[in-house]
């Protein structure tokens, strides 16, 4: 029998029991048992699923385990190591600075979308530590939210690249 | 073969088998059974959870218990749907028994523990479940005080309570905790219905913007959505259905399956109940391969209207007419009229599109059921799953776990029947997940409506006479799933609730109209589409159609819309929201269309009021249009509240702004598709919502009136806001769009002096 096939997650190495085929996101919500990204379409249209690969955006329902072997996935679970490694922060905050806007800014409603809203925002911060509000738009469109939390996730985007900039946490 | 702990990625697993008990305010609140009835329960939890409820509603302990370490536990009915209601309720509980948030929690709805306050329905926590809950906690606070009266040798009427330590007023050394005289101790008594309110003057907890409590473990990815179950021996399932409902009442009825075409599937095995087919499997993935893969062929379906027939379709049914406003002399006033408008106007089927599609997840035995779900009512869902189950109500128990925002009546209902059909039929706990096609293609839409609205105006801008005429079919009864099985088509539900017919409050209630009918025309909804509420029902169509005919009086008698609808109205609450939204808005007075101009990219402003049944909605929207393009792109909108007191600020605000991006999408790209054989909108291609860059601006604006009574505070701005929108239209272009939604084909063809109306 072939060694069975491994996936790194947060940082950790996980034997992988699925067929190769099967989309990442059900091997992080059946074998990891993780509840950050989650199913909302299937299709790559929602991004609920949506975690990070090498540090980029990827949606895990569409993409085969098998294609993610090499690569380090960073969940939402992960994004406050993940913030801490790039920040070069000596042991990660127990939130990214865009999850505490979150909660400062009372974005959520039933929060099903912050899983990809908190993984693109993150990986929008990483890349452009003050995007302009047309930046935030732009690079947030592939990211529907149903209860129409939109104008605070913008908000929180903009406080959060304050935070950092500030140097909190 | 052993693997790391899934705690160790900071991330605690959801399996049930692991977590027999819930630990939550210090306290041990609730032992899950996983057959329907009782396990041996630890004897911490004593009876809670191991009897059917529901429970009592006038005892005290059915509501709440107060534990050792002088913290609560909250037992509520209405379920959190992130609307914050159970922070709202937290704090009427905690303003009536003086206790800080931080020392209370909230159980999660369970049929075996918590209360039955109907459905989590009509914006119903706060305006109706608020009131049962501050009498039951005002009747513990009672209770406790005249044990710490007792304990401390004083008159009841001495004693202060602060943080839920009872002392004496003056001698703060003097005191005895909640805790000390009760500590997770049972009231045992019923309600005495003479415990004192607190009168609003002396809220202190009530009223004020508490933090919600459930967001701190979403941003976390703590928080334990339905989606996120697993149980201990559970099967992934699916369920197999043509993509897209049919005409109603036709069902779906299978011509031919073939099981063996799934045999190369690990585990995968067909659930076949009457017409409803599902497919089981040990692993998701191969779950939703078999669904995919399993060759099934359906009868052919009858036919649906073409779909841009479905005005005429509405319009000319046999409908049952019910008048549901007469007064003065319609006819008359019309006679008296200086200008008159008049017009036809049409609202689409749309969906509740769910972001995360319902899921469930059944445990069938023989002698009883649990099923968790996302269902907004758990008494009513516990009914219809024992009815398909065959089995007595209280054999069957139901857990609430919020799913993704739901907006009303989506599949709720059908995942966990979908999953208790297939548990019953494997004899394993079976967790569905509906595909989106599932959710988009068989949900229960938001009704059709064709409107005629006439109203008239005196020289003087007086709204003289109005008549408002609206065809549209009302609810079903029954889930897909028991209409599959049972092989049977449901009733329509053509009586008994008042949403299905047209509502006289957001047609024309808020203005001193002396002569005004309002006419609802119910159309047999078989051969149509399945309907049920969606957030708001039939308002956003009733305040389009209204309030557009109301600014075109205001246009004919060349008055500013907002001065206009200030003119004709009485009611101090409407002109409330409708001041506090045009000063917000910094509304400078001038006739609508009065400042167009030739620009490719022009802009309007628009105003409108609306509701659901109760408080007091107004909204204003500045949009662009493209006039070549034909894109309307809403720049920013403002929303005014009124629900009378509102116990949380903070929290109405977020659902203002949910309502006006939501009504954003829902005026500009909300529309169901359909073939002649079903439904075509599937997925987000085929049934768009608006995306991030398109969201306006919002600004949101409560009107506290805290010696009113709260009233709901979810929905009654989106039919406000639909409207100002259109209205805006009209500013910037003169023309008018009486179809939504406003797509820039309709745009186009509006300005090109097309008719678009019906």
């Amino acid at each position: 029998m072939a060694d069975p096939l491994r996936i790194r997650v947060n940082g950790r190495d996980w034997p992988v029991r699925a067929s190769p085929d099967t989309p990442l996101l059900y091997v992080l919500t059946n074998e990891l048992e993780l509840h950050g990204p989650r199913f909302g379409c299937g299709l790559a249209q929602c991004g609920s699923c949506s975690v990070l690969a090498d540090g980029v955006e990827i949606r895990s329902c569409v993409t085969p385990v098998a294609a993610v072997a090499n690569r380090s996935i960073t969940t939402l679970e992960g994004l406050p190591a993940w913030y801490a490694e790039q920040k070069g922060l000596s042991s990660p905050p127990a939130l990214h600075p865009l999850q505490q806007a979150f909660i400062d800014v009372q974005a959520l409603h039933c929060g099903y979308c912050y899983n990809g809203m908190t993984v693109k925002g993150a990986e929008l911060l990483a890349n452009n530590p003050s995007p302009s509000e047309a930046d935030i738009r732009k690079t947030m469109n592939g990211h529907l939210c149903r209860c129409g939390t939109y104008p605070r996730v913008m908000k929180a985007i903009q406080l959060a690249a304050r935070a950092i900039a500030g140097g909190t946490p | 073969m052993s693997e790391p702990a899934a705690q160790s990625l900071g991330q605690a697993g959801s399996r049930l088998s692991r977590r027999k008990l819930l630990k939550a305010g210090g306290a041990l609140i609730v032992g899950f059974a996983f057959a329907g009835q009782a396990t041996a329960a630890p004897a911490a939890a004593t009876a809670r959870g191991t009897l059917a409820g529901p429970p009592d509603p006038e005892r005290i302990d059915t509501w709440l218990a107060i534990h050792a370490d002088n913290t609560a536990t909250l037992y509520f009915g209405k379920c959190e749907l992130g609307q914050g209601n159970t922070t709202g309720l937290l704090q009427i509980a905690g303003e009536e028994l003086d206790l800080a948030m931080s020392q209370m929690a909230a159980v999660r709805l369970d049929t075996n523990v918590t209360p039955d306050q109907q459905a989590t329905s009509s914006s119903s926590s706060i305006e109706r479940g608020g009131p049962q809950v501050r009498a039951a906690a005002a009747e513990a606070r009672q209770a406790l005080l005249l044990r710490a009266s007792q304990k401390l040798g004083v008159q009841v009427g001495s004693l202060v309570v602060a943080k839920g330590v009872v002392s004496i007023d003056g001698e703060p050394n003097r005191s005895v905790t909640y805790g000390e005289l009760i500590g997770d101790k049972p009231f045992a008594i019923k309600f005495t219905g003479t415990a004192p309110r607190k009168p609003p003057s002396q809220y202190k907890l009530v009223g004020t913007r508490v933090p919600r409590v459930d967001i701190p473990d979403k941003v976390a990815g703590k928080y334990v959505h339905m989606q996120h179950v697993r149980v201990a021996n559970m099967l992934h399932g699916r369920v197999v259905r043509p993509r897209g409902q049919r005409a109603y009442g036709s069902g779906a009825k299978v011509k031919d399956l073939d099981e063996g075409s799934i045999a190369h599937i690990p585990g995968a095995r067909v659930v076949r109940r009457g017409d409803f087919v599902g497919v089981v499997a040990e692993r998701e993935w191969d779950a939703i391969r078999a669904a995919k893969e399993l060759k099934i062929a359906w009868q052919d379906p009858p036919l649906l209207p073409e779909q841009p027939h479905l005005p005429i379709v509405l319009r000319d049914a046999q409908s049952t007419d019910t008048v549901v406003v007469n007064v003065g002399n319609v006819d008359a006033g019309f006679a008296g009229a200086a200008h008159v408008a008049s017009a036809r106007f049409f609202s689409p089927y749309q969906a509740h599109a769910v972001f995360g599609p319902n899921c469930a997840l059944a445990d069938v035995k023989a002698d009883g059921a649990l099923v968790l779900s996302s269902t907004q009512d758990v008494y009513a869902s516990r009914k219809m799953l024992a009815t398909l189950l065959g089995m007595p109500d209280e054999r069957v128990r139901v857990q609430y776990y919020e799913g993704s925002g739901t907006y009303g009546h989506s599949c709720y209902e059908d995942a966990p029947q979908a999953a208790a059909i297939m548990s019953q039929a494997v004899g394993r706990p079976v967790r569905v997940q509906f595909m989106r096609w599932d959710e988009l293609g068989w949900d229960n839409y938001g009704p059709a409506q064709v409107a005629a609205v006439r109203a008239a105006v005196d020289d003087d801008g007086n709204i003289i006479a109005y008549t408002y005429d609206g065809w549209q079919h009302g609810w079903h009864t029954d889930e897909t799933s028991t209409e599959l099985a049972l092989q049977k088509t449901p009733p329509e539900r053509s009586a008994g609730s008042f949403s299905i017919i047209v509502n006289r409050m957001s047609t024309g209630s808020m203005y001193r109209i002396a002569n005004r009918r309002v006419t609802s025309h119910a159309v047999p909804m078989a051969g149509l589409l399945k309907g049920s509420p969606l957030r708001s029902p039939l308002d956003m169509a009733l305040s389009f159609a209204s309030e557009q005919t109301i600014d075109e009086l205001a246009f004919a008698v060349k008055m500013d819309p907002f001065e206009f609808r200030r003119k004709n109205m009485g009611d101090t609450r409407w002109l409330g929201v409708l001041e506090a939204v045009a000063k917000a808005a910094s509304w400078i007075p001038a006739p609508a269309a009065s400042r167009r101009s030739h620009a490719e990219i022009v802009t309007g402003r628009g105003i409108a009021v609306g509701t659901h049944h109760v408080s007091y909605g107004a909204a204003v929207a500045e949009i662009e249009v493209n006039t070549r393009s034909g894109t309307i792109v809403a720049k920013r909108l403002y929303g005014a509240l009124d629900c009378g007191l509102a116990v949380n600020p903070a929290l109405v605000e977020n659902q203002i702004v949910g309502m006006l991006v939501q009504a954003t999408s829902r005026m500009l790209k909300e529309e169901v598709t359909f073939d002649h054989n079903g439904v075509t909108s599937l997925d987000w291609a085929s049934y768009p919502v608006l995306r991030f860059a398109e969201h306006p601006d919002c600004t949101p604006i409560v009107v506290q009136r805290i010696d009113e009574p709260s009233s709901g505070a979810g929905e009654e701005v989106m039919g406000a806001a639909g409207a100002a929108i259109a209205n805006a239209f009209f500013d910037a272009t003169g023309a008018r769009l009486r179809q939504y939604p406003l797509t820039p084909e309709r745009v186009r063809a509006a300005l090109a002096g097309r008719n678009t109306g019906n």
